[in-house]
């Protein structure tokens, strides 16, 4: 199964760390999602420019909007997304608990979780109608 | 008559009060699914009025009721799935699985109640629905009978388990014992929900009466269970810890319904059985070092129960436990406790101090036991004045009938 984890960051708390501690924190992190890649549980991840970068589609009065900045304004913006394969929700909450960024982000960040939502019955009689 | 349907009644009815936890626990594990289970567990009682009674009782019911639970399960399945090729595969997958579960032996169904304990009190559920969970699915107790202790609607209740449920199955929380290296954390978040279970029924958070029996026997029995299953030290401390305070039970009120203070209960209303059982559990548990959260308030508890009154208490101790508990576990309520345990041991001024410094800080500003302590250190201390205005603001601050009706009895013996 594949779980979804987004990683927020206090983008202004990371950007105060020295610049070794956020190196020393970036080897040990590539390091560990390069265990993950050999071990088949990275199916895939990017991390994100900061949230000053973000750009926010949506529709306003029949249109649609272009807005500057992240949808929400909150102290955590999420910073990367990584896909996990693994066996269950336990295994998952194992694999990524080991990612280092957990301990050395300490308050500054977390992970959430979520399981990919399975939308192949959707898909099928989505195509079926669509074939009417 | 052995095959009566009456008799057959009577036994099956004995029968699930014992058996139907482990039968459902071992059900889930083997159907992947709590409402299979559920359907297969009540198919199999069914089945088992309707067969018994033809071809007498089987030599081990239990291995009876998960086999023919399972064989319900998998034609209902079977039934329902004509056209959906994924369950067609489920059904395979389950009758290729050659295990014939009446063979299992009686240890791995144990595993399966200890299974099914870990899955409803898994850290990715929220609390109240893991303690719903817990007292629906371990405990079988109905939606309604943990409303009604809860003070909820049925409706509230019935909504958290199904949403319990359905993340369980949508994330695929897996029906399983943690690794050893995780047992300590998700132990943790097991023994919270049992002893909230237990406070929930000993103090009652609100409403006219303090105690409620129900939950705090259900909390004891639960904590007997995980004792029999995982003896590990802070069970054997939780176990002791709620019968040390159980014990306390007749004590604890008057026929009213009024709340009678630790130092001025009758303590040969204690029950002695209780306290030599929850004394002895605590002893064990000290063994492993260090002594975990629940072992140290056991501990304390355990020095409360062997004093005669309140002035041959082991103060001095009980205020070193609760520096070693501050130490695991830094609460505001800890320090408070500690505060008063100095009081005892070194004088209401010594106490006193602490109890300023813990109210200075704010995090205690709505808590009304931290200003009923205030005052009746300060009424010891002679400063009447200052114990008047603590009462009063307890007073604003409680919720509870028992406790506002002992607040104002104290604000009229301070007099005029």
């Amino acid at each position: 199964m594949k779980y979804i984890c987004l990683g927020y960051i206090n983008e202004k708390a990371w950007g105060s760390a020295s610049e070794d501690e956020q190196k020393a924190m970036m080897d040990e992190c590539f390091a560990y999602d390069d265990e993950l890649r050999k071990n088949g549980h990275f199916v895939g991840g990017e991390a994100l420019q900061g949230s000053q970068n973000a750009t926010t589609i949506s529709w306003r009065n029949g249109n649609v909007s272009v807005t500057d900045g992240p949808f929400a304004e909150t102290k955590e913006q999420i910073g990367g997304i990584m896909i996990l394969e693994a066996t269950d929700l336990n295994h998952a909450i194992r694999l990524l608990s080991n990612h280092p960024s957990v301990r050395l982000l300490r308050e500054k960040g977390c992970w959430e979780i979520r399981p990919a939502a399975d939308l192949t019955m959707m898909i099928d009689e989505s195509e079926r109608r669509r074939k009417l | 008559m052995q095959n009566s349907p009456e008799y057959i009644r009577q036994l099956l009815s004995d029968i699930y009060q014992k058996e139907s936890r482990p039968v459902f626990a071992t059900l889930i594990r083997l159907l992947g699914d709590f409402d299979s289970a559920e359907d297969a567990l009540h198919d199999a009682f069914k089945a088992a009025l309707e067969q018994w009674t033809e071809n007498g009782i089987p030599s081990s019911p239990r291995a009876w009721l998960i086999s023919t639970g399972r064989f319900k399960a998998i034609d209902r399945i079977r039934r329902q799935s004509k056209f959906n090729p994924l369950q067609i595969q489920q059904v395979r997958q389950m009758e290729a699985d050659t295990a014939d579960p009446s063979k299992q032996i009686d240890k791995e169904i144990e595993d399966d109640v200890l299974r099914l304990i870990f899955t409803c009190c898994h850290p990715a559920l929220a609390l109240d629905t893991r303690t719903a969970m817990t007292l629906r699915e371990v405990c079988n107790l109905t939606t309604e009978e943990i409303a009604s202790a809860f003070l909820a609607t049925s409706s509230t209740i019935a909504q958290r388990i199904v949403r319990g449920k359905a993340k369980i199955r949508e994330t695929k929380i897996p029906f399983e014992v943690p690794q050893q290296h995780e047992l300590p954390d998700r132990l943790g978040t097991v023994l919270q929900v049992i002893y909230l279970v237990f406070n929930e029924g000993y103090y009652a958070s609100s409403g006219a009466t303090v105690t409620r029996v129900d939950l705090s026997s259900e909390a004891i029995r639960l904590g007997r269970l995980l004792h029999d299953l995982l003896p590990s030290p802070e069970v054997t401390g939780l176990l002791g810890l709620m019968l040390l305070h159980e014990s306390r039970r007749p004590a604890r009120t008057t026929a009213a319904g009024d709340l009678i203070l630790l130092e001025d209960q009758d303590r040969s209303l204690w029950n002695r059985d209780m306290i030599a059982e929850g004394t002895s559990l605590v002893e064990q548990a000290f063994l492993s070092k260090p002594p975990g959260l629940y072992t140290l308030q056991a501990a304390i508890a355990a020095l409360h129960a062997e004093a005669k009154n309140a002035e041959a208490t082991d103060w001095a101790q009980i205020a070193g436990l609760y520096t070693l508990l501050l130490r695991i576990n830094p609460s505001p309520v800890i320090e408070l406790n500690r505060a008063v345990a100095i009081a005892m041991h070194k004088g209401p001024e010594a106490g006193l101090l602490h109890i300023e410094a813990i109210l200075e800080r704010g995090e205690l500003k709505d808590y009304p036991l931290a200003y009923s302590a205030r005052a009746e250190l300060c009424r010891r201390a002679g400063r009447t004045g200052e114990a008047r205005i603590s009462w009063e603001r307890a007073l604003s601050l409680t919720q509870q009938d028992p406790e506002r009706r002992f607040i104002e009895r104290k604000l009229q013996e301070l007099g005029p």
